[in-house]
Parts: structure tokens; sequence; C-alpha cells
């Protein structure tokens, strides 16, 4: 058993095939459904109330992605979610930003323009999202075209079929070709989210495999879902890519985030997911760089709480913007 | 068998919470940020007492009505802090002649005329009123006992609703019960004597197949624990059921040895340690009376190597941490497979740092208090013996409230069979683990106890759950969960856990004549 200083293991050799890749995740311990299943309702009768409420709610804002991922979205829409990110209530200056706004790449420009120089990260979907079916040079095209508009988080989608027929391999080398095409010459590189559309996968033993397959190419956060695909995040997902991240960070020290995205829309889920954070992994991963919740509706609804709990009157949906 | 080379991805243990290096010191091994955010603390949730009302002293429940509490008195306390919760009567031998024959005559009278459709009726009614009365039962249940109100909210209650439910429809289709008998006869009068550590479930199990089957019954709560039976006693009465069907008499352990021991008795049933089992068995040995004993246990939860590792340490929690292990299924002897076991163990201790040990009202509680100071004794005797026999001992770090009786979560490792904690059934939230190599001699250590009632198997592979359940010699075989309960389940155990079946079809054959 490898010994907790064991640095990361070298990247995973490109002349290793698909067989030494699936011994490898194969080897991982089995999920069994029941088991999460029991396991995620017992943490959702965790009551957080009060002042605990307060504290989480406060957290959750700050681990949005303010998402827009329309045919339809325009400028004027990637602007107005912009402002919204930095000034979630206008009513309410104590709120705090949220952690970035994710739009698709040809809106980033615009998000960069409203952001400036603001700690609002912009994230951008690209590699052909949602379906990622395109040849890879078209994928590294959209991710190199996001990040020379301003991008510093892209969302990559993995290819669902050449996972699920066994090509380990090929995801594989385009979560790291990717995560190449994310580099800046003027800066930082871009952070790389890798969603494993766990919709789409056939098993939680799957999402399991996955979930180690893009951390050991190099992903810096594991997402669950594209929000196009039902069922999205639903908490054993989440649960399991925790696991996922908790056990890595174990085994080579490197640790990852979590991005569950996707019919998160209420405060509740919301906290149900924080306290999935707190009791699976621990709170080195209680902070907007390790976790975030792709959303849109969801924040609306945490201000409408948050108002609750300081101003003790609930109100409306017609006092906050829809966008 | 073999097992499948498991490759690197293994996770390393890293220091754990019983590790002295903190985050901070391997932060500089490792790219490991610090928080800025910090553990969510929640904030205290307690559920409201508002709901119980208590009167202050409680007599017996004999024919339908409660006496007057009497001279005979004794003192029921609520062990997270000790406080008196109500003055309960003694029931004397004067006291259980009358609730015998109050029984007698109901089960001669009405009980045993009353059309089996309408024994199902009353049974219905007392499911519902259960139901309708479940946060009342649930906190007062958590008040008497100590469990977390989590428990008697999601477990104890739902339970005992739910078996008077599946009873209730095998009321007037009794001619199926029994394989080759079409018209089961009902035995009479029977005793039942309940334990501690889930009252009102107990109860359920005993009285909601012993009515279905056209039995009266006179029924003993256990002494530091008889608060909801005297509820359910009032719930005997709004269900409008006729008096004498159900009797509930109070008292230590003097007046249940003289409730078995009554010569207008037909049938016994117990749940308890298996000391006083015994004696029961010699009591109503040569007599006519029938006999089912639910006892003691020290069951094995084996995690094979291929297991799914995350999901089983959730299973060896709820295994031998659920209601404080005071659980006679409980899986207190833990037997992990040599190549996992410090994987195993140390995923274990990370999430015991997780459990949460204090108020039994709080919604966020995992642990409450040990039931008596008696018991707490007993935990703490057989845990000094551990560490005497060169067990070594941990538990999470968690703060134990000042008054109550308290006892943290503890695993004992470097354990072997010889060790009286590994034999022993300690009843507390204390756990023996144990290693093997190859599958038989799991089954082999499994195997080498007095005991049979329950055993827990983790392993993805089906054939080896199944070769391995083949050869256990245990009641009730979980196979990747553990200490889960449906009433159409019969639940029981073998050698000296006991016999007779408790639930489903199979617990009906101790209440009726072929």
């Amino acid at each position: 058993m490898p010994d907790t200083a064991t640095p990361a293991p070298a990247p995973l050799s490109p002349a290793g095939g698909n067989a030494a890749l699936r011994a490898l995740l194969d080897g991982l311990p089995g999920v069994d459904e029941a088991g999460v299943h029991a396991r995620v309702a017992d943490l959702a009768t965790r009551s957080v109330k009060t002042t605990a409420k307060a504290h989480a709610i406060d957290l959750a804002i700050r681990m949005v992605d303010l998402t827009t991922l329309e045919g339809a979205d325009t400028p004027g829409k990637v602007r107005a979610l912009c402002a919204k990110a930095l000034l979630p209530d206008p009513a309410d200056r104590t709120v705090p930003p949220v952690a970035a706004v994710c739009v698709y790449p040809d809106l980033v420009p615009v998000a960069a323009r409203a952001l400036g120089s603001t700690p609002v990260g912009i994230a951008s979907v690209a590699t052909s999202f949602p379906a990622g079916r395109a040849p890879l040079e078209a994928k590294l095209l959209d991710t190199r075209y996001a990040v020379a508009g301003g991008a510093t988080e892209i969302d990559m989608v993995i290819d669902r079929g050449a996972f699920l027929a066994g090509d380990h391999r090929k995801v594989y080398d385009e979560i790291v070709a990717v995560k190449e095409a994310c580099a800046r010459p003027d800066g930082p590189p871009a952070h790389l989210k890798v969603i494993l559309e766990t919709g789409e996968l056939a098993s939680y033993d799957d999402v399991r495999r996955a979930s180690w397959l893009a951390m050991y190419a190099g992903a810096d956060f594991i997402k669950t879902s594209t929000g196009k695909v039902a069922p999205a995040a639903t908490p054993a997902v989440t649960l399991i890519m925790l696991q996922a991240v908790r056990d890595f960070r174990a085994a080579t020290g490197r640790q990852v985030g979590v991005k569950p995205a996707g019919g998160i829309r209420t405060t509740k889920d919301a906290l149900r997911n924080l306290v999935m954070v707190n009791e699976t992994v621990g709170p080195d991963w209680l902070d907007p760089r390790w976790f975030r919740f792709g959303a849109s509706s969801l924040l609306n609804d945490l201000l409408m709480q948050r108002a609750k709990l300081t101003t003790g009157t609930y109100p409306g949906p017609d006092y906050y913007s829809a966008d | 068998m073999s097992d499948r080379p498991r490759p690197t991805p293994r996770p390393a243990p890293h220091p754990g919470p019983d590790s002295p290096s903190t985050p901070a010191a391997t932060a500089t091994a490792t790219a490991r940020p610090a928080s800025a955010s910090g553990a969510l603390v929640y904030a205290p949730a307690p559920e409201s007492r508002a709901v119980v009302s208590l009167r202050p002293a409680y007599g017996l429940f004999i024919d339908g009505e409660f006496t007057e509490p009497g001279e005979q008195t004794m003192t029921t306390v609520n062990p997270a802090d000790e406080e008196a919760l109500a003055e309960v009567a003694t029931a004397t031998e004067a006291d259980l002649d009358r609730a015998v024959a109050a029984a007698r005559r109901a089960f001669d009278g009405v009980w045993s005329r009353t059309s089996p459709s309408e024994r199902g009726k009353y049974l219905y009614r007392i499911s519902r009123i259960i139901q309708d009365r479940a946060r009342e039962l649930a906190v007062l249940e958590s008040l008497d006992n100590g469990k977390p109100i989590k428990e008697t909210r999601d477990v104890d209650i739902p339970l005992a609703a739910a078996h008077f439910f599946y009873y209730a429809g095998w009321a007037d289709k009794l001619p199926f019960a029994l394989p080759g008998v079409p018209a089961p006869r009902p035995l009479g009068v029977a005793a039942q004597v309940i334990p501690w550590n889930f009252p009102l479930l107990m109860l359920a199990w005993k009285i909601a197949p012993a009515l279905a089957a056209g039995n009266t019954v006179v029924l003993k709560p256990a002494e530091t624990t008889p608060l909801t039976a005297l509820v359910f006693a009032e719930i005997c009465q709004e269900a409008g059921l006729p008096p004498g069907v159900v009797n509930i008499v109070t008292g230590a352990g003097a007046t249940g040895r003289a409730l078995v021991a009554h010569p207008g008795v037909d049938k016994v049933a117990f749940t308890g340690s298996t000391g006083v089992g015994r004696e029961i068995a010699r009591t109503v040995a040569g007599t006519r009376k029938r006999v089912t004993l639910e006892l003691g246990g020290k069951g094995a939860n084996i995690v094979y190597a291929d297991a799914a590792l995350d999901q089983a340490v959730e299973g060896i929690v709820t295994g031998i941490f659920f209601n404080q292990g005071h659980v006679c299924c409980a899986g207190s002897r833990l037997l992990v497979q040599e190549s996992v076991a410090e994987e195993v163990l140390h995923r274990l201790k990370e999430r015991m740092a997780r459990l949460r040990l204090g108020d039994p009202l709080d919604k966020n509680t995992d642990i409450g208090a040990v039931n008596s100071s008696a018991q707490l004794a007993r935990i703490q005797d057989l845990a000094r013996t551990g560490r005497e026999e060169g067990g070594e001992e941990w538990s999470p770090s968690c703060e134990l409230p000042s008054r109550g009786y308290w006892f943290a979560p503890t695993v004992f490792t470097g354990i072997t069979q010889a060790h009286r904690i590994a034999r022993e059934e300690i009843f507390g939230p204390v756990l023996s683990v144990l290693t093997f190599r190859t599958p038989q001699e799991a089954v082999e250590k499994a195997n080498n106890t007095p005991y049979g009632l329950s055993a827990g198997i983790w392993s993805e592979k089906g054939s080896r759950v199944l070769w391995t359940a083949d050869r256990l010699r245990a009641g009730v075989i979980w196979a990747n969960t553990f200490n889960k309960f449906d009433p159409a389940s019969p639940f029981g155990g073998y050698r000296e856990s006991g016999y007779g079946r408790e639930g489903g079809r199979h617990g009906l054959e101790a209440y009726l004549n072929g």
C-alpha cells in the first residue's frame, strides 16, 4: 500500500493502452447503489438552521457558477448576468459576489468586458458542449478561443461514447490535450473542469471510474453534468464524486474540486450538498476554490432565504431579477 | 476464490483523525490548501419536548383501566441528564393475578369470539393512532431511552406502526399462516417481557402478531423504559380495544419472573439477555407453556477485499453504532480481510470522527446516551478488560456531557477470538476488529461463538456472498447492508441467541396451535 508521502504518480505513459487504464480503473472499489442511496438519505436529515443556515447560505452564494447556456443568449443577457454575479442583491450590499459566470465561448469577451478585473471568474463551456461530438481539433480550437477571449475557467465535456465503449485512452488523451489548450501565454492557465455527464454513464461504478480518469488526466475540477441531460446532479452522484476526490488526494496528494451542476434549484438542495461536502471530505473543500454549484435559478432562492433570515419576511420572487 | 489484483489507485491512508500530525503539518508535503471557510457548524436543532405530556405517576393498565399507582413505585429517568421523568408502579403478584385473569376473561369472552376481520380493524386503528401520535412517541422514546430522535423518528416508531399494519392484514388470513393447518387456533393468554433497547418497537413485535392470531396479552416493559408502553395503553383505550385484551404491567426483574411463572399464561415470549432467557426456559420446562426467546448475539460483520468499501464502512457504523450498540443483532465483531484491513480501518476512523454524540433530542445527533448507569458500568468494565487484555482502543475525540450516561464510540484492534471482548456481548458502542485471510477463515471465526443471531457479508461478488451465507450459523444474514428490519421478514436466532421467529408469517407460528 503506498504511503502518505507518495507523490502523484507519473502521468500515464502514452504508450499504455486501454488495457492498462482499464486495469487501473477497475481496481477501484465498487459502489453499492443501495448503500449510496441510504447514505444520501441519512445526510439529508441533517438540520441546518439559524446561524448555521446563515453561514451556509453565504458560502453557497460564493460557490455559485451563475450560468446561462442557451442558444438564445444575448450580449445583453450576459451583461445582466455579470452585474448580478458581482452584486447579487442590489438591495443588500452585504451579499457576497458569486464565484464565476458560465457562458458559451462566443460570449466570453462580453463577460470579460463586464467583469474586468473583479474577482468573479469567467467560466466557459468548450469542446463542443454539450454533446462533445466534434473532432479533437475543433474541441481544442473551441477551448483556445474561449481562453483567448478571457475565460479563466474551462468546462469541458468528456467523450461519453468513447468512455462507454471502453476507449478510456481517448477520453484521457482528450482531457490532457484540452488541459494544454488552457494555457495562456500572458498568465496562469484557465482552470479545467471536466464534465462527466453522469446522466449518460451507465452506473455509479462508471461515475467513480470516470472521476479518477479525469483526475489522472489533470482535471482541476470534476463536474457532474452539462445541465442538458436528465438526471443531472443527483445527490448520489455528487457523493460518489466527493469520495473520489477525497481518495484521489489521499493517493496522490493533489486536491481536485467538485462541481455539481444542473437540477440544484433550492436553498435546501444547496445546503444538503454542503452537508455532504462537510461530512465526506471535510472543511478543506468548503470553499469556492474547491466546490461550486453550476446553477441559474438557485441564486434567487438563496437570496430569498437570506432575506428571510436577515429581515424576518420572505420576499416574493418578483423582487429579484429573473436572469 | 482469487482476488482481482488491485493496482495503484487504492487510496492510501493519509494521516487520519488518530494521527498526531495535523492537516497544517502535512500541507507542506502536499499542495493541500488551507480552508478559508472552516467547517460547517450545525446550530443546535432540538426537537420540542412540548408534544409530550407526562403524568407524574403511572399505575398499571389492567382490564382497560389504569390502576392507582399504589405504594410500590420506581422512578424512570432520562439517561441523557439523569432527571426523573415519572413514577411508575411496581406490579405485585396480586396485580399479576388480576392482569392474567382480565386477559383470560377477555380471551374467553370477547377476543377469541371476535371475527378475524374485526380483530384486523382494531389493529389497523392502533397503527393509525401510532402514526397520528408519532412525534409524541418519538420524543418520549428518546427521553426515556436516551436514543437519538432521528432514530426514534425514522426507525422505531414508523416500524412499530408498520408491524401493526402488517399483522392487521394477517388477522383474517390465518388459514394461510401455517402450511397444512386450515383452521389454526390461538393459544390463549400470552405473557410478554420486552427489553429496553427498542421499547415500543419490541412491544409491537410482541403484541401485533399475538392479537392478530386471537390471543390476549399481559406485557411487561423494561424497568428503565416503561413510558411508551404506558402511552400505548392509552392508545388501546383510544382505539376502543375491548378491556383485558392488552394489559401492561410495569416492574423490575421480579415482576417479569413472576409473570413468566404465572400458571394462568399459555405462552411466554421474551426478548432480552441470554442469562435471563435460560432462567425462563428452566421456569417453563415441563409446563404446557409455549416459549419463544430472542436473546443475545455477537454478530460478525465480514468485509471482503472486493467489497464496496465506502458502503461497507457505512454498514460497519450502522452495525455497531446504531442505537449506541444496544442491539442484540449488532455487528459487534468486524471481520475484515487482511489485504484491506488498514484501509478499512482508516476510513472507519475518519467516518467515526464525524459521528455526533450529544443531546438525544437534537435532530443532528447520531449517538445518544447509554440507557442506564448499570449498562454504562458494564460497557466500561468490558472496555477495561479489552485494554487489560492488550487490545488497542481508539475513539474519536468527542466531549461527553457531564451529566447522564455516555460512552464514546470505540474501536478495539489487535483483538483475537481469544479475547473476552470478542466473545461476550457488550451491548454498547464498542467494535472489536479481527482480520482474516481466506473466506474459510472468515466463516470459522464468524461461527466461533455460542451465539447465532446475525451476520453481515460485504462483497461485490455474488457467488462469494452466497457461499458465505450458506456456511454462517446465524438467524439473520445481511448482504451489503446491516440492521435492516421489515415486518414481513422473520427475525430470530440459533443456539444461545434463542429460538422462535418474530416477524413475517413465521411470527404467527408462535401464537397459533396447529
